[in-house]
């Protein structure tokens, strides 16, 4: 029963990413007086992309065609992990949050590496980028992440979570820093405005569209499948852990509702937050992005002390 | 099995005497291995086929003699009629030197597979074979010796064994004056050190009253004498293992000797003085102060993130993998500061999980280092070539290589399942552990710790990506590597060997944490007794509530996503329409790209070398060649980019500066004037005869 529902909860996972992602969008277009696409339009792009003809370069190694499939496996593997709907599931034994911080620095690694395989100066650039800005980032989130465990005491999400929704609504001052840094740590992550833009596809500015740009066909939707799934999960992430009230702490029909409608609405809530983000904010240059970074690891750091100093009796 | 027949003394007798056999077929091997290549001369045979054979003969007798103890046989002890004619050598083998032998065993079987297709390099070269063949059978017999001292006579015997024979390593291409140096400055270094581990021996010595390492253990000493031995101590070891700043040596020595050396050295010999400094501490002095650890924890902090940053704006393959050691064994220390932090504010528990997590690290260290060092090797031999500038798509040339080349990148970039994430998941447990301190500043410090290691782990990550993606991927950059070509089937197998052993580590954890726990327990008398109490696929290194790793599940994950692509490239084919087709890349409209447009090593680091600039002394130089009667367009651009070790400058040019200065004002006593010496001479007896009386 545990084990089903885990495997629903990855399937779920996986099927509502783009819908999410295509929420965002639709937002976006509504603040900025533009008529949306359909909601369902990731869905056919997917569609499209799968049923297209690959166009693989002459230059291409074997690692370029095996990436996407490792990209979006180790995608997956994350997304397994973070509870959406109910904590205590078999499958969030697999892996705590260091685990999940390096199932995305796998698929980076890979995304990476096929960025450089064709051997054209875009695809380099944007590999030297991705993984400059990444290394940025991973200690900003895991002192974010450190926080987190100190004041649940465990490492496990799941534990996490349960331990924050049994302290009830205290306002720690620890969280509320570590929400501000994983908030933008996230951003910097998935690839969002003012870090990087999913929308251009112009060459100075472009980071995550230069990695992929020799990309086509089934391979290409795979990679844009796993980087909705991971804007997805590190919103999964922020929603459940700073705000889990409604998930479901035990296997019943009706708890499991709740849980739903919960997610729901804190996803809703939380692709409106960022997609008037999006509006207000420009992109930044590239070289401003570190002190953006910066500004994510010592939030995270005065949250960290802020525990040590506040909150331990 | 073991558990029931470990009462039954006929048994237990028998595994000794099988643990006595292998290891003396250990010694003998490698020592022979020695002998023999003196007979060498021009003859390459007599290495491949009789001294190589030896070497790998006397690792897998060191394997299994590391591995029976390291499983739980009883401490060996053995007394050997050598060495001064009051004090034999004492040799003792317990679990610690057990899995340090294994460890020395695991690489000098590969390089044993990976040596007799290397040295074909020398073949026609002025450089004698012999020496190359003795130098390395010694060195390798040094180390075996080194972890089974039991005594610190016989302990410095096999220090200065190991590190004169690796002298000669180094130093084996001598016609190139940049060896010379590099192997002058290791000599002086491996001395200076030497001369520190003799000293903290002596004040063990001087408590203990005897040189043998049980009355060492058995002596008391006061707070100042043990902390002095620890620094002593620290200052040797570490200038073997290559912590900041006493790491100079290094990277020069390294890339300068031949491959399987190089292996050898990064992969094993820096092991050894991480045995050798755990030894010391964890087991002679014993009594650990938390002090210590908070000393080490910043040093070693400091040498992770340096390791790495060099690493990143190095273009020399081998020189790259030098730095990357340097992180490596920061990280290593990392995991060793906190064990001595926990274990000296009385949490043994957590003291044996920062000790566990460390030798972890050390074991994974030295598989895919040496990996790596092969790797490089084969990339040197088949391209001739180390300049990463000039490489560029090598997978294509060496599939095999390649395909070993990045398994090394993915276990030493921290990535699951692989096995260097296993370890730094170990020690970042151990660093979250801290809230259970009481000390504010400890608990703030050692976040900051764990901090670093995120950032270094992921900065290496970067640097990997590079190595990879400039080295193997992408178009080659000169000729010769476009003709490169793979290596020798046994060069292949030595890196498929540590390949697999990487990828069993990874996904294995609970097991080698359950047997590196009986090294904690026989040291420190605290283990982990919850690491693998949910069964072989679960590591939970505190408790299940606290934090778990199911790494087979991880392995399960990635292949389902390999066996996604060979359902659709194999099985499924689609066809047609949905089919896949070549073209050309995509040149945006103008003329095709070629290798000189990719992306460069250099290009690579450059928005790092951006943001970290202070940390680095560069000596960048572009020359431009203008175009003859167009002046603004330049016919050729070349650029050049050198990164000085900053240590050079403000650690070692003071040192070198006060020691001339000083020197000179010694000098001025040496007149030449007979009067004066006959002088001095007068002056010393007078002295002489004044202290007698």
């Amino acid at each position: 029963m545990n084990g089903l529902l885990a495997m629903i909860q990855a399937i779920a996972f996986i099927v509502l990413a783009p819908l999410f992602a295509s929420w965002i969008r639709r937002v976006k277009c509504v603040l900025q007086n533009r008529r949306a696409p359909a909601l369902l339009q990731p869905y056919r792009d997917l569609a499209k992309l799968f049923s297209k003809q690959t166009l693989l370069s002459y230059n291409a190694s074997p690692l370029f065609r095996v990436a996407p499939y490792l990209i979006a496996g180790a995608t997956l593997l994350a997304a397994a992990v973070v509870p959406l709907l109910a904590v205590k599931l078999p499958t969030a034994a697999i892996a705590d949050v260091i685990v999940l911080a390096g199932f995305f620095s796998l698929a980076r690694f890979f995304l990476a590496l096929a960025g450089m395989d064709v051997g054209t100066a875009f695809g380099g650039m944007g590999s030297s980028r991705e993984m400059t800005l990444s290394a940025l980032a991973e200690p900003a989130m895991l002192m974010a992440v450190f926080t987190l465990a100190m004041v649940a005491g465990s490492t496990n999400l799941s534990t996490v979570i349960d331990q924050i929704l049994r302290d009830g609504l205290a306002l720690r001052p620890s969280l509320l820093f570590a929400l501000l840094s994983l908030t933008l740590v996230a951003v910097a992550e998935t690839g969002r405005i003012p870090v990087d833009n999913p929308a251009t596809h112009l060459e100075l500015t472009m980071i995550h569209e230069a990695m992929i740009l020799e990309y086509s066909g089934r391979h290409l939707a795979l990679i844009e499948w796993a980087s909705q799934l991971k804007l997805m999960i590190y919103g999964v992430l922020i929603a459940n852990i700073f705000f889990p009230w409604g998930i479901a702490t035990e296997f019943t029909p009706g708890a499991l509702l709740i849980a739903v409608l919960a997610i729901t609405a804190k996803l809703g809530v939380l692709g409106i937050a960022l997609a008037t983000g999006e509006t207000v904010l420009a992109k930044m240059r590239l070289f401003r992005v570190p002190s953006f970074l910066t500004l994510a690891l010592i939030l995270a750091l005065i949250g960290l002390l802020s525990h040590i100093i506040l909150e331990v009796a | 099995m073991d558990a029931v027949c470990a009462s039954c003394p006929h048994h237990q007798k028998n595994s000794m005497n099988n643990v006595m056999l292998s290891l003396i077929a250990a010694l003998a091997g490698s020592l022979g291995s020695a002998l023999v290549s003196l007979g060498a001369g021009e003859r390459t045979w007599v290495l491949s086929r009789l001294a190589f054979p030896l070497l790998g003969l006397s690792g897998l007798a060191s394997i299994y003699a590391g591995l029976q103890t390291l499983m739980g046989a009883p401490a060996l002890t053995a007394e050997w009629p050598m060495g001064l004619p009051w004090m034999h050598w004492h040799l003792r083998l317990d679990s610690l030197s057990g899995f340090f032998l294994a460890l020395i065993g695991t690489g000098t079987l590969a390089v044993s597979l990976y040596g007799p297709g290397y040295i074909r390099e020398y073949r026609h070269s002025t450089y004698s074979l012999g020496v190359l063949g003795l130098a390395t059978g010694l060195f390798v017999t040094g180390m075996q010796l080194v972890v089974l001292a039991d005594d610190a006579f016989a302990f410095m015997v096999a220090w200065e064994l190991m590190s004169l024979s690796s002298y000669f390593l180094v130093a084996f291409q001598h016609q190139n004056a940049a060896n010379r140096r590099a192997a002058f400055i290791y000599l002086a270094m491996a001395q200076i050190g030497g001369l520190c581990v003799l000293l903290a021996f002596g004040v063990m010595a001087g408590f203990g009253g005897d040189f043998t390492f049980d009355a060492m253990r058995a002596a008391q000493l006061d707070t100042d004498w043990a902390t002095i031995t620890f620094a002593l101590g620290l200052i040797g070891f570490g200038m073997k293992a290559g912590l900041v700043p006493i790491h100079i040596w290094l990277p020069d020595a390294h890339p300068v000797a031949p491959s399987h050396v190089s292996a050898l050295m990064s992969g094993v010999m820096l092991k050894v003085a991480v045995y050798g400094f755990i030894r010391l501490v964890f087991d002679l002095i014993g009594n650990l102060n938390w002090g210590w650890g908070v000393a080490l924890l910043i040093i070693a902090s400091i040498t992770a993130l340096f390791g790495v940053l060099y690493a990143l704006v190095q273009h020399d393959l081998k020189r790259l993998l030098a730095y990357h050691s340097i992180e490596n064994i920061g990280i290593i220390f990392i995991g060793l500061a906190l064990s001595i932090i926990f274990y000296g504010t009385g949490h043994p528990l957590l003291g044996a999980l920062g000790l566990v997590a460390a030798l972890y690290h050390t074991l994974n260290h030295m598989l895919f280092k040496s990996l790596l060092f092969l790797g490089a090797g084969s990339v040197l031999q088949g391209s001739r070539e180390h300049d990463m500038e000039r490489m560029g798509g090598l997978l294509a040339r060496m599939p095999w290589t390649g395909l070993f080349f990045l398994i090394g990148c993915i276990s030493i970039s921290a990535l699951p399942p692989f096995n260097g994430f296993v370890s730094e998941w170990l020690t970042f447990q151990t660093a979250l552990q801290a809230a259970s301190l009481n000390s504010g500043v400890l608990r703030a410090l050692i976040p900051i710790a764990a901090a670093v290691l995120a950032l270094t782990g992921a900065l290496a990550a970067t640097c990997f990506v590079k190595v990879y993606g400039v080295a193997f991927l992408g178009q080659p950059r000169s000729r010769r590597v476009r003709r490169a070509r793979e290596a020798t089937p046994g060069m292949v197998m030595a890196q498929g060997l540590l390949a697999g052993l990487c990828l069993l580590f990874g996904v294995l954890p609970t097991l080698t944490v359950a047997a590196l726990d009986n090294i904690s327990i026989s040291l420190t008398a605290s283990g982990l007794p919850s690491a693998s109490a949910n069964g072989w696929m679960w590591l939970t290194p505190i408790s299940a509530q606290t934090a778990s790793y199911g790494a087979p599940f991880v392995l399960l994950g990635i292949l389902f996503a390999l066996g996604g692509w060979l359902l659709v490239n194999r099985v499924l084919r689609p066809q047609g329409h949905a089919g896949m087709a070549r073209g050309d890349t995509w040149d945006c409209g103008f003329g095709p790209p070629d290798a000189r447009m990719q992306y460069t090593a250099s290009a690579f680091a450059q928005p790092i070398r951006r943001i970290f600039a202070p940390v680095w002394r560069l000596h960048e130089t572009i020359e431009r060649t203008p175009m003859s009667g167009l002046p603004l367009e330049p016919a050729r651009i070349r650029h050049q980019l050198h990164a000085e070790d900053i240590t050079w400058g403000w650690f070692y040019d003071p040192i070198v500066r006060f020691l001339h200065a000083s020197v000179r004002r010694v000098g001025r006593i040496q007149t030449g004037h007979l009067r004066h010496y006959l002088a001095y001479s007068f002056i010393t007896l007078i002295l002489l005869l004044w202290v007698i009386t």
